[in-house]
């Protein structure tokens, strides 16, 4: 694809570049990433640091309040503090506090009742929004989405790029909505832009998506939606990761990252871990700025934390389901 | 040109080696002929093993009894076919006659049979409408423990080996198995078996590797809930004892055979539901 010309706010245009993408050397440094054997302390380390970065989601048509009041207690206290004594006890010694998540996300309608539990906390509220996860409504419509999530308590919105749009070419529609929603969260709330990469079809597009949102103001670039046929895969973070690097020297602005989807295992979350830091570096291993949107990654994170510590493997029934 | 066997694992419905990459060679009987080489489980592969058991014990505990009493007839079926394998092969590792092997073969296809029709029966033994003083319908029904742990004895027998796994597995259980020293080769017709009989992936999973490795994360995985012992070291017997009251975990040796209903009823745990008589 070629680059594409966009005009930005206040006049003038800029250009949103194209860098082919090198589809099999791209696949091989993912799966490159896999190979990694981190143990003991690294391990432990690192599942902390995965812990304290999980967006912990519920995005599903059956969430009740209730639901989302046990996902924010979850997210506060992700171990049970009895379950914590447990563990002290039969090692002989304190283990180091189990850190909150970076945040809970939720749909529109369930804000409310996060924001009641998440206020003064340290645990961010973000909340889908634009019509997720299709961003098929009239533009109008996913900017009052943006203000009334805002309104209710968000701290970070997760906006759908419109890929209607995108898909037909129609670049300076997909930026124009992202400028609209970024204008509308201010300094009041992050905005991570969801490229929903299962449905972009090739790296490059990824890559160009990716350009096109950071140059709009995306805070965060996030891969999908967890609603698509793909989700987040180690290779198209990839690709976004290395579109952020190049964002940075060329722009000088940080940007974040948040692959969605599919990330189920601590496994799998120490091998992104590991992906960051060998392609952005230290500087981005923090809440700050990368995420996990996730939910049943939190448990498996969990049980690991306490094979680390105990030497057993762990069953799933000492967690939540949710 | 000769082709020698290399047996791996049957995890979840598949082959894998062991993640180690290790195996070792197992020979012919009184030769230094090898007759295969083996893979040789991990703790890792242990782990994965119960975690394919999880997602099976769904499947196949939540099947209607007369489901998996269709399922283990149909592995009676696939072993009756795979008849002329198992002996060769019991004869050629044990160095056991043609009658002893047919014999044992016999046993273990009549213990696929025997417990496919038990599996929709031992419910009617063991449960119970209660006497209660009060209102209330009280029932006691017997539900799976979930993920058992199968440790084989050292000397091997093809019979008893079918005649407990097919026990345990009747009630719903799934299964991870370790296999003895003395036929580790048996896993791979066996696992043939269990991978064309429409077993749900990970209700029977299949180990072989050395015992002393791997016992001490059998007792302390609190996923398994039940071993089922019948390796005759006392040690191993103690140890996985000790380690699986981390879980409250039932440890059943079993060195001997026993009634059917109990080998059943050993990996159950009964439930009692009370409930109100309506008008």
């Amino acid at each position: 694809m070629p680059a594409a010309q966009i005009k930005v706010p206040g006049g003038g245009r800029i250009t949103i570049p194209h860098y082919p993408v090198d589809r099999v050397g791209t696949t091989e440094r993912a799966n490159s990433f896999t190979k990694r054997s981190i143990k003991t302390e690294s391990k432990l380390d690192a599942l902390y640091l995965a812990l304290s970065m999980v967006d912990l989601t519920t995005l599903e048509g059956s969430d009740t309040p209730g639901k989302v009041r046990q996902l924010c207690g979850k997210a506060l206290r992700p171990m049970p503090p009895a379950m914590v004594e447990q563990i002290e006890k039969e090692i002989g010694k304190k283990i180091r506090p189990i850190p909150s998540v970076a945040a809970v996300c939720v749909y529109p309608s369930q804000i409310a009742t996060a924001a009641k539990h998440l206020r003064g906390t340290s645990v961010e509220l973000a909340s889908v929004a634009t019509a997720f996860p299709s961003g098929q409504l009239p533009a109008d419509l996913k900017l009052e989405d943006v203000k009334r999530a805002i309104k209710l308590g968000a701290t970070e919105i997760d906006m759908v790029i419109n890929r209607d749009a995108f898909l037909r070419g129609d670049f300076q529609t997909v930026f124009d909505e992202v400028v609209a929603v970024k204008d509308i969260c201010s300094d009041e709330a992050h905005l991570k832009v969801i490229l929903e990469t299962g449905e972009l079809q090739t790296y490059d597009k990824i890559r160009f998506a990716s350009w096109l949102s950071m140059e709009a103001g995306a805070d965060f670039i996030k891969t999908s939606t967890g609603k698509a046929t793909e989700n987040a895969t180690l290779a198209n973070t990839l690709v976004m990761l290395q579109a952020i690097q190049d964002f940075y020297d060329d722009r000088g602005r940080m940007v974040g990252m948040k692959p969605a989807g599919g990330i189920r295992t601590a496994k799998q979350a120490i091998q992104y871990l590991v992906m960051v830091k060998e392609t952005l570096g230290n500087e981005w291993l923090t809440p700050q700025w990368f995420r996990f949107g996730a939910s049943v990654l939190l448990n498996d994170l969990l049980r690991q934390i306490m094979k680390q510590y105990t030497g057993r493997y762990f069953d799933n029934h000492y967690f939540s389901l949710d | 040109m000769k082709v020698l066997k290399t047996i791996k694992l049957f995890i979840g419905g598949e082959f894998p080696r062991s993640e180690s990459g290790r195996s070792f060679p197992i020979n012919f009987h009184d030769s230094e002929k090898i007759y295969a080489n083996i893979a040789q489980a991990s703790r890792k592969d242990l782990r994965a093993a119960v975690e394919a058991a999880e997602v099976g014990q769904k499947s196949w505990g939540f099947m209607t009894a007369y489901n998996r009493a269709q399922i283990l007839y149909r592995m009676a079926e696939m072993a009756e076919g795979k008849r002329h394998e198992f002996v060769g092969l019991l004869k050629d590792t044990l160095g056991i006659s043609d009658k002893e092997a047919n014999k044992q073969v016999d046993e273990a296809i009549d213990a696929f049979i025997y417990y496919a029709g038990f599996a929709d029966k031992f419910q009617q033994m063991s449960a119970a409408v209660n006497p209660v003083a009060g209102p209330h319908h009280s029932f006691t029904t017997p539900d799976p423990v979930g993920i058992v742990a199968l440790i084989c004895e050292s000397h091997f027998d093809f019979g008893r080996l079918v005649s407990n796994i097919a026990s345990v597995s009747a009630s719903g259980n799934s299964l991870v198995v370790v296999l003895g020293p003395e036929c580790p080769a048996i896993l791979q017709p066996l696992a043939e078996v269990f991978a064309t009989s429409d077993l749900p992936k990970g209700a029977i999973n299949l180990l072989t590797g050395h015992l002393k490795e791997l016992y001490p994360h059998i007792g302390s995985h609190m996923e398994i809930r039940s071993v089922s012992c019948q390796n005759e070291d006392t040690e191993i017997l103690y140890e996985i004892k000790k380690l699986g009251t981390s879980n409250m975990k039932r440890v059943v040796p079993r060195y001997e055979n026993v009634d059917s209903l109990k080998a059943i009823t050993d990996f159950v745990e009964f439930k009692t539901v009370w409930h109100p008589i309506g008008t």
